[in-house]
């Protein structure tokens, strides 16, 4: 087989979550087979060395459990001061997480050691885990180390309770484990440990004659010990892999061959998700959860509830989770298989039970019968499964049973069968069954499948004992009305199964159907909004009707600042509502976040950044199922997008304001830059006519219109200066910008100041490597003319100016060098200010813009002005200009590069 | 200095600056027409032909760039705009629709003389077709042969300079806007790429010029593009 290049779409994949890795902070986990082998102390040794190199590191929290050797190696570490909260009554210490993000900001490289990874927090803590805390701190970029136990891993954890036959409830999820930059793995053999234990070195004594009883046995020991170093090496292969894909060597593609874990509403729903979490762990695919829902009029809240937690143990462990309600099982997971590549189903092994019973093939058959290219792979009903369903079983309230429904549907058939005594004599008995069947229909449609079950077989009771001879008797005189009674429990059990089921799916479908209406009727609604109160309005109003909740809409004002909108009917939690702003994610009731508050905050994501959250209060305590999530997520994400339009809306308008004013200004400018000009310029021509009219002027006369003439340019250099300060100041400066030599600017300067500088010597020196500057040339022209005008004004006749120009690293300096009297000491900055002038009042002509201009034109580039006194008399302007990145193309022509025109003969 | 007797327009509305262009013109034996409006001067270009045209671009009943684009429907007529400081893009546009040159108000009527002048002799000159040998400074260009001397020595340019050497020398004293140079040496394609010609026009200049940053002969119009002038000012 010819070696395949990496696939680009996991190439990328990879740069992002590089990325993101970059960016989060590096997790180091001390694994262990059990307690006692000796992690914290590890962790802390490490530690030392750590701080011995001068890496910044404080323990967030370290449980010794009075173990002296550890206790000695925590004396000269800075440990952080613990959080106490108080629960029911008392007080218990706490690992505090603000605490521990405080010194990861102010020390950035900084490390923060925390004890027990799968530690479960005191209620009222932010989150109800520790692991939660700790990738909180990954988040934001810090480092830390952690211990934890083999047991705790979530997709072992039933496996561990079968060995130790004790259950762990505090556990991690494998994704934490798996992706840790460095698992360490602490072993100790089993007869050590066990000495250790009767040493007393593990737990204080009391507790250790318990503890080895129960747990420390060495089988279990033993086993343990095999599972944590068999889950390190599947790490490590994973790793190994990883590298594998990484470098190409020889690559192992794998083929995605992702799972599908069916779960079904039993008690076996969740051994199939940990045992599919662990195959897909093991091959290295992602996985997806499905519940299908297939309708049935009883006992739904108590299996939602079920469900919903299968549900949500596989999101912790990785999978992605639906709940799909359909009327068939089969059908609906092929499809669902389908749509998402999953080519392995994972289930649960029928029960036995209802074998028997029509229609109900068993579901991994029909699922052949639709697609047998999908494999199967089946779970084993074993014992060991159920921790959390025998916990949970007994934590869901039993439903009542619909006992009236039964006792309706007999009162129904008793009713029938005595109606139909009189019609004996009209009809035969064959109608006399249409009637029950007829009733079976009513009672499904009323009460559902059960009751229309025993409808049938009372039906048929009663058929047999009132109207088939001999009467009052279940003896049959006629051998062939057995197979009436037969046709007619089928036709009865069909028919009444058929019509709840249609029964239900046609509720469920409306109420789906309602909801979706609801969604587009919001849709619609903000589509024609213009305020953000409005917004508020009608997400409230859309929450209040579907939901039957409380809510609250928050959005950001320019400061981030959540600000509650108008229109809010539930209690807001800020800190909560704080949170999930800046972290994106939702927190608050039923999230891993703060889950004791009594808010569920959505945060609000538009395409350009977060806009605000969604506060929702529920009115009556139930769990959130994934589809009304759904829905929620679907309602904030149109709030986020309308918030988002009412926001560019706003900018287009003030937009739209400032180009408005901005031609408004411009016009105005050039209303007046032409009603000032206009005079000058006739001024200026006339007082020319007049030089030019014969006879000629002569003597004082002359002397008066060459004055005029004078006085008249000097207007003009005023009007000019104050008008393009007006520009300059009124706003924005809109540079025209070209990329140019600097050399043409200043020779087109030099030309213009000519009249002015005819007598002096000039000098222009510029580096022959200079490059193309993006420039306005009109404004860097003015400020060259002003710089050389000032030279002309202020220094004496005669003397020279030299102009020179070089680069220096990203910038091209330019400095204007006179040898005139200097700048009054300690005034170099201050003659930039507008106004500003050296002498006051001086005969010298000017008001003091033509330098604060420059500096304008020069920030307005991106560069600076100054100036100084040289050391050998004079003063010196300074101007630097970015050298940004000239365009490589020159207009050369790429094949007539090297012919030269005037070399003899080129054509 | 022999001067040719022409027939001038002038087109601008300010009567004071019409009185003392007129003025100056006529100082210098010129017959003058004047007009105060777009429409009059359309009308007034069309009767009088005349072999110059002085126009302000703030007319008060249409925009000076209209009425250069309607003569430039039937006359080669040269044009003077004039101009305010601000308006570079006016500037250009009405250059790039067939003006000549501009002057910016106020202007001193030694410079308005001295560039109708050149306009004029332009004009004139223009018509013999044929000069193949031209010399300024102490550049010489046979533009049969296609070689560029400077103090008598040859000097190499590339075919690119050479195209806008022979585009900027067969129009002198005309301010050539970036957009024309383009158009003519690098074709419609690269109007807007306005650092090719300033690349190529700082190279030749090392090449013809004898202080490249000083030039006499090769001028920069700030912000608008080049004007090529023959004789030494």
């Amino acid at each position: 087989m010819s070696t395949e290049r990496p696939n680009p779409d996991e190439l990328l994949q990879r740069l992002n979550a590089e990325e993101a890795h970059a960016r989060r902070g590096r997790l180091k986990i001390f694994f262990g087979a059990s307690a006692g082998v000796g992690k914290t102390y590890s962790m802390l040794s490490a530690a030392r060395v750590a701080q011995s190199q001068g890496t910044p590191l404080t323990i967030g929290i370290v449980e010794t459990h009075g173990r002296s050797e550890t206790d000695e190696l925590l004396s000269g570490l800075p440990v952080l001061p613990q959080k106490e909260m108080e629960y029911r009554g008392r007080v218990i210490r706490e690992f505090d997480l603000d605490a521990a993000l405080a010194f990861g900001r102010d020390h950035p490289d900084g490390l923060v050691l925390v004890d027990e990874l799968a530690h479960s927090n005191v209620q009222g803590s932010r989150h109800p885990k520790r692991w939660q805390d700790v990738e909180e701190l990954l988040a934001a970029g810090f480092h830390v180390w952690t211990t934890m136990n083999v047991q705790h891993l979530e997709s072992l954890n039933d496996i561990v309770s079968g060995i130790t036959d004790i259950q762990v409830r505090e556990t991690v999820p494998d994704r934490l484990f798996d992706d840790a930059d460095e698992v360490v793995v602490v072993d100790l053999p089993p007869d050590e440990l066990i000495d250790r234990l009767r040493q007393g070195k593990v737990y204080v004594p009391q507790q250790a004659e318990l503890a080895s009883k129960n747990f420390f046995r060495k089988g279990n020991l033993l086993a343990l010990r095999e599972l944590a170093l068999r889950r390190t090496a599947d790490r490590v292969d994973d790793e190994m892999q990883a590298y594998r894909l990484r470098s190409s060597v020889q690559p192992i593609w794998p083929n995605r061959e992702s799972l599908l874990a069916c779960v079904g509403p039993g008690e076996y729903g969740e051994k199939v998700v940990r045992s599919c979490a662990r195959l897909a762990a093991q091959l290295g695919v992602s996985w997806h959860a499905v519940y299908i829902e297939v309708p049935t009029p009883r006992g739904r809240d108590q299996r939602q509830d079920h469900v919903l937690r299968v549900l949500k143990l596989a999101g912790d462990l990785g999978a992605v989770t639906a709940s799909i309600a359909a009327p068939s099982v089969a059908s609906a997971l092929v499809r669902y298989a389908r749509e998402h590549n999953l080519s392995r189903l994972v289930m649960g092994r029928p029960s036995r039970r209802w074998r028997w019973w029509p229609g109900s093939r068993p579901i991994m058959e029909a699922i052949e019968a639709e697609a047998d290219d999908l494999d199967i792979v089946q779970v084993s009903r074993s014992r060991t499964a159920a921790i959390f369903s025998r916990q949970s079983s007994a934590s869901t309230v039993q439903p009542e049973s619909s006992w009236g429904g039964y006792a309706a549907a007999a009162i129904a058939c008793l009713l029938t069968a005595l109606l139909a005594v009189p019609l004996l004599d009209v009809f035969e008995l064959t109608n006399i069954v249409m009637f029950f069947l007829l009733v079976i229909v009513g009672i499904a449609l009323r009460y559902g499948r059960g009751p229309a079950v025993l409808a049938a077989f009372v039906s048929v009771a009663l058929f047999d004992f009132i109207f088939v001879t001999p009467q009052f008797s279940f003896a049959v005189s006629d051998i062939q009305y057995l197979v009436t009674f037969a046709v007619m429990l089928i036709v009865a059990l069909v028919i009444g199964q058929l019509t709840a089921g249609l029964k239900v799916q046609a509720e469920a479908a409306m109420e789906r159907e309602r909801r979706v209406r609801g969604l587009y009727e919001m849709a619609r609604d903000l589509s024609a909004v213009l305020m953000l109160e409005q917004v508020s309005h009608i997400g409230a109003r859309f929450l209040t009707t579907e939901f039957n909740v409380n809510s609250a809409l928050l959005v950001a004002d320019y400061q981030d600042r959540l600000q509650i909108m108008p229109g809010a009917t539930a209690e807001v939690d800020m800190a909560v509502a704080q949170w999930a702003f800046t972290h994106g994610e939702a927190a608050g009731w039923s999230t891993d976040t703060l889950p004791a508050s009594r808010c569920l905050v959505l945060p609000l994501k538009a395409t350009m950044r977060q806009r605000g959250v969604l506060a929702i209060e529920p009115i009556e305590n139930t769990l959130l199922s994934p589809e009304r999530r759904r829905v929620l997520d679907t309602c904030a994400s149109l709030l986020a997008i309308s918030i988002e339009r009412i926001h560019y809306i706003d900018v287009a308008q003030t937009t739209t304001v400032q180009m408005e004013s901005e031609r408004l200004r411009n016009s105005l400018l050039s209303a007046i830059s032409h009603d000032l000009r206009t005079p000058l310029a006739s001024l200026l021509g006339l007082a020319d006519t007049l030089l030019l009219t014969k006879p000629s002027l002569a003597g004082q006369q002359l002397e008066l219109l060459q004055s005029i003439r004078a006085a008249t340019l000097r207007m003009n250099s005023l009007v000019n200066n104050l008008l393009d300060m007006a520009r300059l100041e009124s706003g924005i400066v809109q540079l025209n910008r070209q990329w140019q030599p600097l050399e043409e600017v200043i020779g087109s300067a030099l030309a213009l100041c000519k009249p002015m500088l005819d007598d002096r010597p000039l000098q222009v020196r510029l580096a022959p490597d200079l490059p193309l500057l993006n420039l306005d040339a009109i404004l860097i022209e003015r400020v060259m003319v002003n710089l050389l005008e000032n030279a002309a004004k202020y220094t004496p006749a005669g003397t020279p100016i030299e102009i020179m120009a070089r680069t220096d690293g990203g910038n091209v300096v330019v400095t204007v060098d006179d040898h005139g009297p200097g700048l009054p000491p300690g005034r170099e900055e201050a003659i930039f200010e507008k106004f500003e002038r050296v002498k006051k009042e001086s005969a010298t002509p000017g008001v003091g813009l033509g330098l604060a201009i420059c500096r304008a034109i020069m920030e307005a580039h991106g560069g600076t002005i100054r100036a100084e006194n040289r050391e050998t008399g004079g003063a010196r302007f300074i101007l630097t200009l970015p050298r940004g990145e000239p365009p490589l193309d020159d207009g050369t022509e790429p094949d007539g590069d090297n012919a030269s025109i005037g070399e003899s003969s080129n054509e | 200095m022999s001067e040719v007797k022409a027939r001038v327009l002038i087109v601008e509305d300010e009567t004071v600056i019409r009185r003392f262009v007129r003025l100056a013109l006529e100082s210098t034996d010129h017959d003058v027409f004047e007009a105060d409006s777009l429409k009059r001067g359309l009308i007034e270009a069309g009767t009088r032909c005349p072999d110059l045209v002085v126009l302000d671009l703030g007319l008060p009943d249409g925009d000076g760039v209209d009425f250069i684009r309607d003569l430039r429907n039937w006359s080669n007529t040269p044009v003077i705009v004039l101009s305010a400081r601000s308006g570079e893009t006016d500037k250009i546009d009405a250059l790039d629709a067939g003006a000549d040159d501009y002057l910016v108000k106020p202007f001193g009527i030694g410079e308005l003389i001295a560039r109708v002048r050149a306009q004029l002799r332009r004009h004139v000159q223009q018509t013999p077709v044929g000069e193949t040998l031209i010399q300024f400074g102490n550049v010489r260009i046979d533009l049969v042969r296609r070689i560029v001397e400077r103090n008598g020595q040859v000097i190499h340019l590339t075919p690119i300079e050479y195209r806008l050497l022979a585009y900027l020398i067969s129009q002198p004293d005309r301010v050539l806007t970036h957009r024309q140079l383009l158009n003519a040496v690098w074709g419609a394609g690269h109007t807007e790429d306005t650092h090719y010609v300033r690349v190529h026009m700082a190279n030749l200049r090392k090449k013809i010029e004898e202080n490249p940053s000083l030039p006499k002969h090769f001028l920069t119009e700030a912000g608008i593009g080049y004007r090529f002038i023959r004789e030494d000012t």
